[in-house]
C-alpha cells in the first residue's frame, strides 16, 4: 500500500483545524486510512488502495476536514472553458485515451512541487498501474504551441532532449538510457511505435510512458500555469486521474480550464466534474448495519463523507472511483457512524459445529503416535528442487564438485505410488521452489539438522504430498494427499523396531495390512516393503539407502514408513458404512 | 538421629566403600578392596561427597611404567651388560658376538655406539669389525649401571618420588625404544570427613537393608522382615523425552475448538488452485497489483473451470450483471482465470462453500484453519507458507454488529480483552474491517486480522442471491509467536528436537 507523507501545518491549514496529537492519531485510523508515524511535522499515512483521491495532501485534508465536521458535503469545483485541443491520431493504439487540463495562477515553490511529483507519482503506482494503465504528465504551460497532438511515432524518427539529461537523445535511446524508460520498458516491449505529445509547433513535450521533455516539461517554481494530461488504456481512468490531480490544484489554489479531446471518432471535453449519481436504498442499508438511521441521519452521515445527498440519491465526488454499488456508499456512511459506535452483538442463531472428517481422522492418527512416544515435527510443503531430487537419489554423487550444478536424476518409478517426479512452480523468489511429492525428505531434513541432539530420535509428521494428476481427477492437474511418515533413527534402529510401530497404528485403527517385499530407491535392497491394503499400496516402509544418508551427511541409520491417510480414511469409511 | 537417617539412605555401593576409606583413601587400591570397578566406586565415592561425607582431591601425576622393551630388560638384563659380558681381551668377530648373544642387528649397534662412549670397548676393522673389552669395561662389569639400579624398583613410578641418580638413568632410558612410558594420570584420593568417619565405623553400617522391593518379598511375606534403605528423594533425575504434537498443532486444534463451539462447520480444499477460485470468485480485478507474479506462486498448465459459474462471474467483473453494481469495467481474461497458483488465503473456501450452498442450508457458519501462501523469501518475520483462520456465516439476519459480535468472542477466548475494529480495505468486502487487539505488554495496537461482509459481487454469481455474508481471516504467527515467546518466525517450523521436546504445552 502506499504511503503518503503530510507536512502537518499545511495539513492543518488545508482541514481549517488543529487536533492533538491523541485526537488525530485516532480519527486518522478511524477514517480508515493506517497511521503509519507522526515524527515532527510529518505525518506518514498508509492509503488504501480504493482511494487515490486521497494519496495528495489536498485529498487527504479533504477527505479529513469533511470527516471531523468542518467542511462536510459535496466540495464545489468550478471550471472554465479554454477554448483549446488536444488532437488525438487515431495510432496511439497501444495507449489509446488522454484526458487532458490546464491549470492557471498556481504558486509554486519547492514545496509544492515536492507535493505535485507526489501526487503523480503515487497515482501511477497505485492507481496507473505502475503507469501500466495510464501515465500522466505536468508541463509549463507557456513552452507550449496549441494544439496539441497524441500520436504515435517511430522513435527512430524523433530526437529530444529528455528531463533530466543534458543532451538530445534519438528517442528509441530511452527505453535503454533513461532510468525512467528502463524502469517502464517491461511495458513497451512490444510496441514498434511509442505515444507522443507533440505541439503545434513539432516540439516534443513527451514520450510517454517514460518522460516528458527538458524543453517543455520542466516545471518550476517560476511556472504559473500548467497543462496536465492522464494517458492510457482506459477512458474512465485517465478521466478520475486527471479529476484527481486537478482538484489537488484547485485546492492548492489554481484555477481550472477545459479541453476539447478531439478523438477520430468523437470529441470530449475534459476535465468533467460533474457528479455522478447513485440511487440508495435505505432499508438495505439498515438491514446490513444493523442500524436504524433516519433521512435525515443519512444525509449528516454521506455529507461527513464528502458526498451530496438528495432524497435517496447520493452525488459522487468526481474524484471517487470506488463507488460501484450501493455497499460502497454503506461502507462510507458506517465509517462516518463510527465502527466503534457499533453494538457487538451473537445472534441467536442455531447451527451445528462440525469438524471435517478427515482432520478428525488425522488427529486421532497424531494421538495414536504420540501414545507411541514419537515427536511430532511440522515441515514446509514447499522444499528445494535439490532436496527433492539429487538428494533422494541413492545412486553414487558425483565428488568434488561443489560448484558444479548437476541436472537433476530421474528417480526410478516403482511399484508404489510414492516417487512421481516433485512439481516445480514457475516464479519463487526464494530457494524453496518445489512441492514436496513424499514427506521422507523433509524428516530427513529435520534428521540432518539435528544429529547433534539426543538419540534416540522418533520423529513423525503430517501433511500433504503434490503428485502429477494422472486420472483427471482434478481441475488444476495436481493431486494432494494428507501422508503420514514416521522415522526412527539411532545405532540399532531396524525394520522390526519401525514395523512394529506401524503394526501398533493399524491394530488400534482395526484394519489390516500386509507387507510385501519391494525394490525402491530411497531403501537398501531387500530391506523395502510396500504397504498393502486389500492388495492396494498405500505406502512404503524400509530402511533409508546409505547414499542418501550420505547425501545429507546423516551419520546416523533411519528407518520409515511413509503412508497415505486419505486411501486409508477411505477405507475405514466404507468399512463403518458397510457394518 | 541424622546420622542414622544419613546412613539409612546409603547406597549399597556407598555402604560397601565408605568403611574401606579408613586403610586406604586412592581409587586404584579402593577399587581392589572393594573387588568393584573403578567406575563403581567413583560414583560412590561423588554421592558420598555431596553428603559430605568423604572430600576427594585429584592430582594429576606423571607416572612412568615400563614399556615392551623395559619389561623384557628388566627380566634378562640390558643388552649392553649382555654385549660387555661376551667379551674378551681378546678381538671377537662381530658375527660371533652375535652368535653368543642372540641380540638383534640394531641392538648390536646400539650396544656398540653406547659402550664406546664409555671407552669400554675397543674396534678393530679389518674384514670385519672385531671387539674386545678394555679394562674400564671390565670395571662396568663389576657393578651394576644406574640404569640397571633403576629398572630394578618397582614401576610404575612417580615422577617427583625419582632422585638425582634415578633421573639421569630415566633421561638415558627415555630414548631407547619403546622402554618407557611417561604418562600423565589423575590419582583420585578420598578422605573421610567427621560425618564420614563416625558412620565408617558405626554399627547402623553393617546392617542388612533391602534395595528393591522385589514380587518375590511379595509373595512370600518376607518384605515385613526387611529394612527398606531410603532414597534421597529430593535428588535430580536424568530427563526423558516424551511424545509429544507439535506445538503448531496444538494452537490449530484450540483455534478450532473455539469455533465448532460456536457452531461452525469445518471447510477444508486444495492448496493448488486456480486463480478464478482464488481471486476472480472473489471479485478481485484481474489487473489487482496483489496478483502479479512477485506476490503469488504460480503453477505451469491450465485449470479446468466450471463453465457456467465462470460466465457469470465474467460478467459480474466486466459489467456487473444482476448485481446493480457496475462491475469493474474491464475486458475479463479467461486464459487469466486458468492460471494455477498456491491459494493466497483460505476466503478461496468460502468461495467453494458458497458455491456450494442451496437456500435450505441457511442460516451456516463455516470456518477453516488452513495453510495459504505467498511468494516470499523466507525471513525473520516472512514465511511463505503460514496459517490463515477464516470464517463466515451466511444469514439473511446477519449484520455488521454479528459481525463485530463474532470477532470479539473470538479474540476473548484467545486472550485479548480489549480490541478494536477499525475500516480497511479489501476488495471482495464492504465494508471492510481491521481487527487491532491492544497489546498489554507494548502498551500499543497490533494488527490481527480483516474483516467484513462479502460484497453483492461474490455473493450473487457464487449463491445465486444476495444475503449477508459475514466474513473474517486472520494469520496465526502473532498469536503462536507470543505464546511461545518466537520472534524469528523461522523458528515456527525449524524443527529442532530440543527445542520441541522441551516446550511448553499450551494452556489457555
Amino acid at each position: 500500500m502506499p504511503t503518503v507523507t503530510l507536512n502537518k501545518t499545511i495539513f492543518e491549514q488545508l482541514v481549517g483545524k488543529s487536533l492533538t496529537l491523541e485526537q488525530l492519531k485516532d480519527r486518522i485510523s478511524m477514517l480508515g486510512t493506517d497511521l503509519e508515524s507522526i515524527e515532527g511535522n510529518q505525518i506518514n499515512v498508509e492509503i488504501f488502495p480504493n482511494r487515490p483521491d486521497m494519496l495528495s495532501e489536498q485529498g487527504f485534508a479533504r477527505a479529513f476536514s469533511s470527516f471531523i465536521g468542518v467542511k462536510t458535503g459535496l466540495r464545489k469545483y468550478t471550471l472554465q472553458k479554454s477554448n483549446l485541443n488536444v488532437k488525438v491520431d487515431k495510432s496511439v493504439a497501444m495507449r489509446p485515451y488522454t484526458a487532458c487540463a490546464i491549470i492557471k495562477n498556481l504558486k509554486l515553490n519547492d514545496e509544492k512541487i515536492r507535493e505535485l511529483m507526489q501526487i503523480q507519482e503515487k497515482l501511477a503506482t497505485t492507481h496507473g498501474r505502475n503507469r501500466k494503465k495510464s501515465g500522466y504528465g505536468i508541463y509549463p504551460l507557456n513552452a507550449i504551441t496549441f494544439p496539441i497532438h497524441y500520436i504515435a511515432k517511430d522513435p527512430k524518427t524523433i530526437e529530444f532532449q529528455p528531463l533530466g539529461f543534458n543532451e538530445i537523445l534519438c528517442a528509441n535511446q530511452i527505453p535503454l538510457l533513461h532510468p525512467k524508460g528502463k524502469a517502464y520498458a517491461n511495458i513497451t516491449k512490444e510496441w514498434t511505435k511509442y505515444p507522443f505529445f507533440i505541439d503545434a509547433k513539432n516540439n516534443i513535450l513527451s514520450m510517454l510512458p517514460f518522460t516528458n521533455s527538458h524543453q517543455s516539461g520542466k516545471v518550476t517554481p517560476q511556472t504559473k500555469d500548467v497543462f496536465i494530461e492522464c494517458s492510457g488504456t482506459d477512458l474512465h481512468n485517465v478521466q478520475i486521474a486527471l479529476n484527481i490531480i486537478t482538484t489537488a490544484l484547485i485546492d492548492m489554489g489554481g484555477t481550472a480550464y477545459s479541453l476539447d479531446i478531439i478523438y477520430p471518432t468523437k470529441t470530449i471535453t475534459t476535465p468533467n466534474f460533474t457528479p455522478r449519481s447513485i440511487k440508495l436504498d435505505q432499508k438495505y442499508i439498515n438491514l446490513r448495519l444493523g442500524l436504524q438511521l433516519k433521512e435525515k441521519d443519512f444525509k449528516t452521515l454521506l455529507e461527513r463523507m464528502g458526498y451530496g445527498y438528495q432524497k435517496n440519491t447520493v452525488l459522487i465526488p468526481c474524484y471517487r472511483n470506488d463507488i460501484l454499488h450501493q455497499v460502497d456508499l454503506m461502507e462510507d456512511i458506517a465509517i462516518a457512524y463510527g465502527y466503534e459506535n457499533f453494538k457487538e452483538e451473537i445472534p441467536n442463531v442455531a447451527t451445528i459445529g462440525q469438524e471435517a472428517a478427515l482432520e478428525t481422522f488425522l488427529t486421532k492418527v497424531r494421538h495414536i503416535l504420540v501414545g507411541l512416544n514419537m515427536l511430532e515435527v511440522k515441515s514446509y510443503h514447499l522444499m528445494m528442487q535439490q532436496e527433492l531430487t539429487q538428494q533422494m537419489s541413492s545412486l553414487p554423487q558425483p565428488q568434488n564438485q561443489p560448484n558444479h550444478k548437476i541436472s537433476p536424476q530421474p528417480i526410478q518409478s516403482t511399484a508404489t505410488q510414492i516417487f512421481t517426479p516433485p512439481i516445480t512452480l514457475k516464479n519463487a523468489v526464494g530457494d524453496f521452489n518445489t512441492l514436496r511429492n513424499s514427506v521422507i525428505p523433509s524428516l530427513l531434513k529435520i534428521s540432518a539438522q539435528n544429529q547433534h541432539h539426543e538419540y534416540p530420535q522418533k520423529i513423525f509428521e503430517i501433511g500433504r504430498i503434490f503428485q502429477k494428476d494422472t486420472q483427471n481427477s482434478t481441475d488444476t492437474g495436481i493431486v494432494e494427499t494428507e501422508t503420514l511418515c514416521v522415522s526412527l533413527s539411532h545405532e540399532t534402529a531396524d525394520l522390526t523396531e519401525i514395523r512394529q510401530i506401524l503394526d501398533a497404528l493399524c491394530l488400534l485403527l482395526d484394519i489390516k495390512i500386509n507387507i510385501k517385499e519391494t525394490t525402491n530407491p530411497f531403501f537398501i535392497n531387500g530391506r523395502a516393503g510396500s504397504i498393502l491394503l486389500n492388495n492396494e499400496s498405500i505406502g512404503t516402509i524400509g530402511e533409508i539407502h546409505p547414499q542418501i544418508l550420505t547425501n545429507r551427511n546423516i551419520t546416523m541409520p533411519i528407518v520409515t514408513f511413509e503412508l497415505n491417510l486419505e486411501k486409508l480414511f477411505e477405507k475405514m469409511k466404507n468399512k463403518r458404512i458397510s457394518r | 538421629m541424622e546420622i542414622i537417617s544419613l546412613i539409612a539412605k546409603l547406597h549399597p555401593l556407598e555402604r560397601k566403600v565408605l568403611p574401606l576409606i579408613t586403610k586406604t583413601g586412592e581409587l586404584h587400591a579402593l577399587s581392589h578392596a572393594a573387588q568393584l570397578q573403578e567406575v563403581e566406586v567413583m560414583r560412590a565415592l561423588q554421592w558420598l561427597e555431596n553428603k559430605n561425607l568423604v572430600h576427594l582431591h585429584t592430582e594429576k601425576k606423571e607416572i612412568i611404567s615400563l614399556d615392551k622393551n623395559g619389561q623384557t630388560y628388566k627380566q634378562h638384563g640390558l643388552p649392553e651388560k649382555i654385549f660387555l659380558q661376551s667379551l674378551s681381551d681378546t678381538y671377537q668377530s662381530l658375527s660371533q658376538i652375535a652368535q653368543k648373544t642372540s641380540l638383534s642387528t640394531e641392538e648390536l649397534n646400539a650396544c656398540i655406539g653406547l659402550l664406546k662412549r664409555k671407552a669400554a670397548i675397543e674396534l678393530q676393522k679389518d674384514k670385519e669389525l672385531s671387539i674386545k673389552i678394555t679394562a674400564q669395561g671390565k670395571q662396568h662389569l663389576k657393578q651394576p649401571s644406574l640404569e640397571e639400579q633403576f629398572l630394578q624398583t618397582t614401576f610404575p613410578r612417580d615422577l617427583s618420588s625419582l632422585n638425582t641418580t634415578e633421573k639421569i638413568a630415566l633421561e638415558e632410558l627415555k630414548h631407547r625404544k619403546e622402554f618407557l612410558r611417561v604418562e600423565e594420570q589423575k590419582i583420585t584420593t578420598a578422605a573421610l570427613t567427621k560425618d564420614g568417619q563416625q558412620i565408617a565405623s558405626h554399627p547402623d553400617l553393617k546392617k542388612e537393608v533391602t534395595n528393591r522391593l522385589t514380587k518375590e518379598m511379595l509373595k512370600t511375606g518376607s518384605w515385613k522382615k526387611q529394612t527398606f534403605r531410603s532414597y534421597d528423594v529430593e535428588i535430580n533425575v536424568p530427563a526423558i523425552h516424551p511424545g509429544k504434537i507439535h506445538f503448531d498443532n496444538e494452537a490449530l486444534e484450540y483455534i478450532k475448538r473455539i469455533w465448532l463451539d460456536l457452531g461452525f462447520q469445518e471447510m477444508s480444499g486444495n492448496y493448488v488452485q486456480s486463480a478464478f477460485w482464488d481471486l476472480d470468485a472473489l471479485f478481485v480485478p484481474q489487473d489487482h497489483p496483489a496478483r502479479e507474479m512477485q506476490d503469488t506462486f504460480y503453477l505451469e498448465g491450465k485449470a479446468k473451470l466450471p463453465t457456467q459459474l465462470f460466465n457469470k462471474i465474467k460478467a459480474v467483473h466486466e459489467t456487473g450483471a444482476n448485481t446493480k453494481s457496475t462491475g469493474w469495467q474491464y475486458k475479463f481474461s479467461k486464459e487469466e482465470s486458468e492460471r494455477i497458483l498456491l491459494r493466497t488465503h483460505t476466503t478461496v473456501l468460502s468461495a467453494q462453500t458458497l458455491a456450494k450452498l442451496k437456500p435450505a442450508d441457511l442460516p451456516a457458519k463455516f470456518f477453516a484453519v488452513s495453510k495459504v501462501f505467498r511468494n516470499e523469501a523466507l525471513d525473520w518475520k516472512h514465511l511463505f507458507e503460514f496459517y490463515q483462520v477464516e470464517g463466515i456465516v451466511i444469514d439473511p439476519h446477519a449484520n455488521l454488529q454479528h459481525l463485530k459480535g463474532y470477532i470479539r468472542e473470538f479474540y476473548q477466548k484467545m486472550g485479548y480483552e480489549k480490541i478494536r475494529m477499525r475500516p480497511a480495505h479489501f476488495p471482495y468486502t464492504e465494508p471492510s474491517l481491521e481487527i487491532d487487539v491492544f497489546h498489554p505488554i507494548k502498551k500499543q495496537w497490533v494488527e490481527l486480522g480483516g474483516a467484513g461482509i462479502f460484497r453483492p459481487e461474490v455473493v450473487i454469481p457464487l449463491l445465486g442471491f444476495d444475503c449477508p455474508v459475514l466474513a473474517w481471516g486472520q494469520g496465526m504467527g502473532r498469536i503462536i509467536g507470543e505464546y511461545w515467546n518466537i520472534t524469528d518466525i523461522r523458528d515456527l517450523y525449524k524443527n529442532d528436537l530440543k527445542q520441541l521436546r522441551e516446550m511448553k504445552v499450551l494452556i489457555k
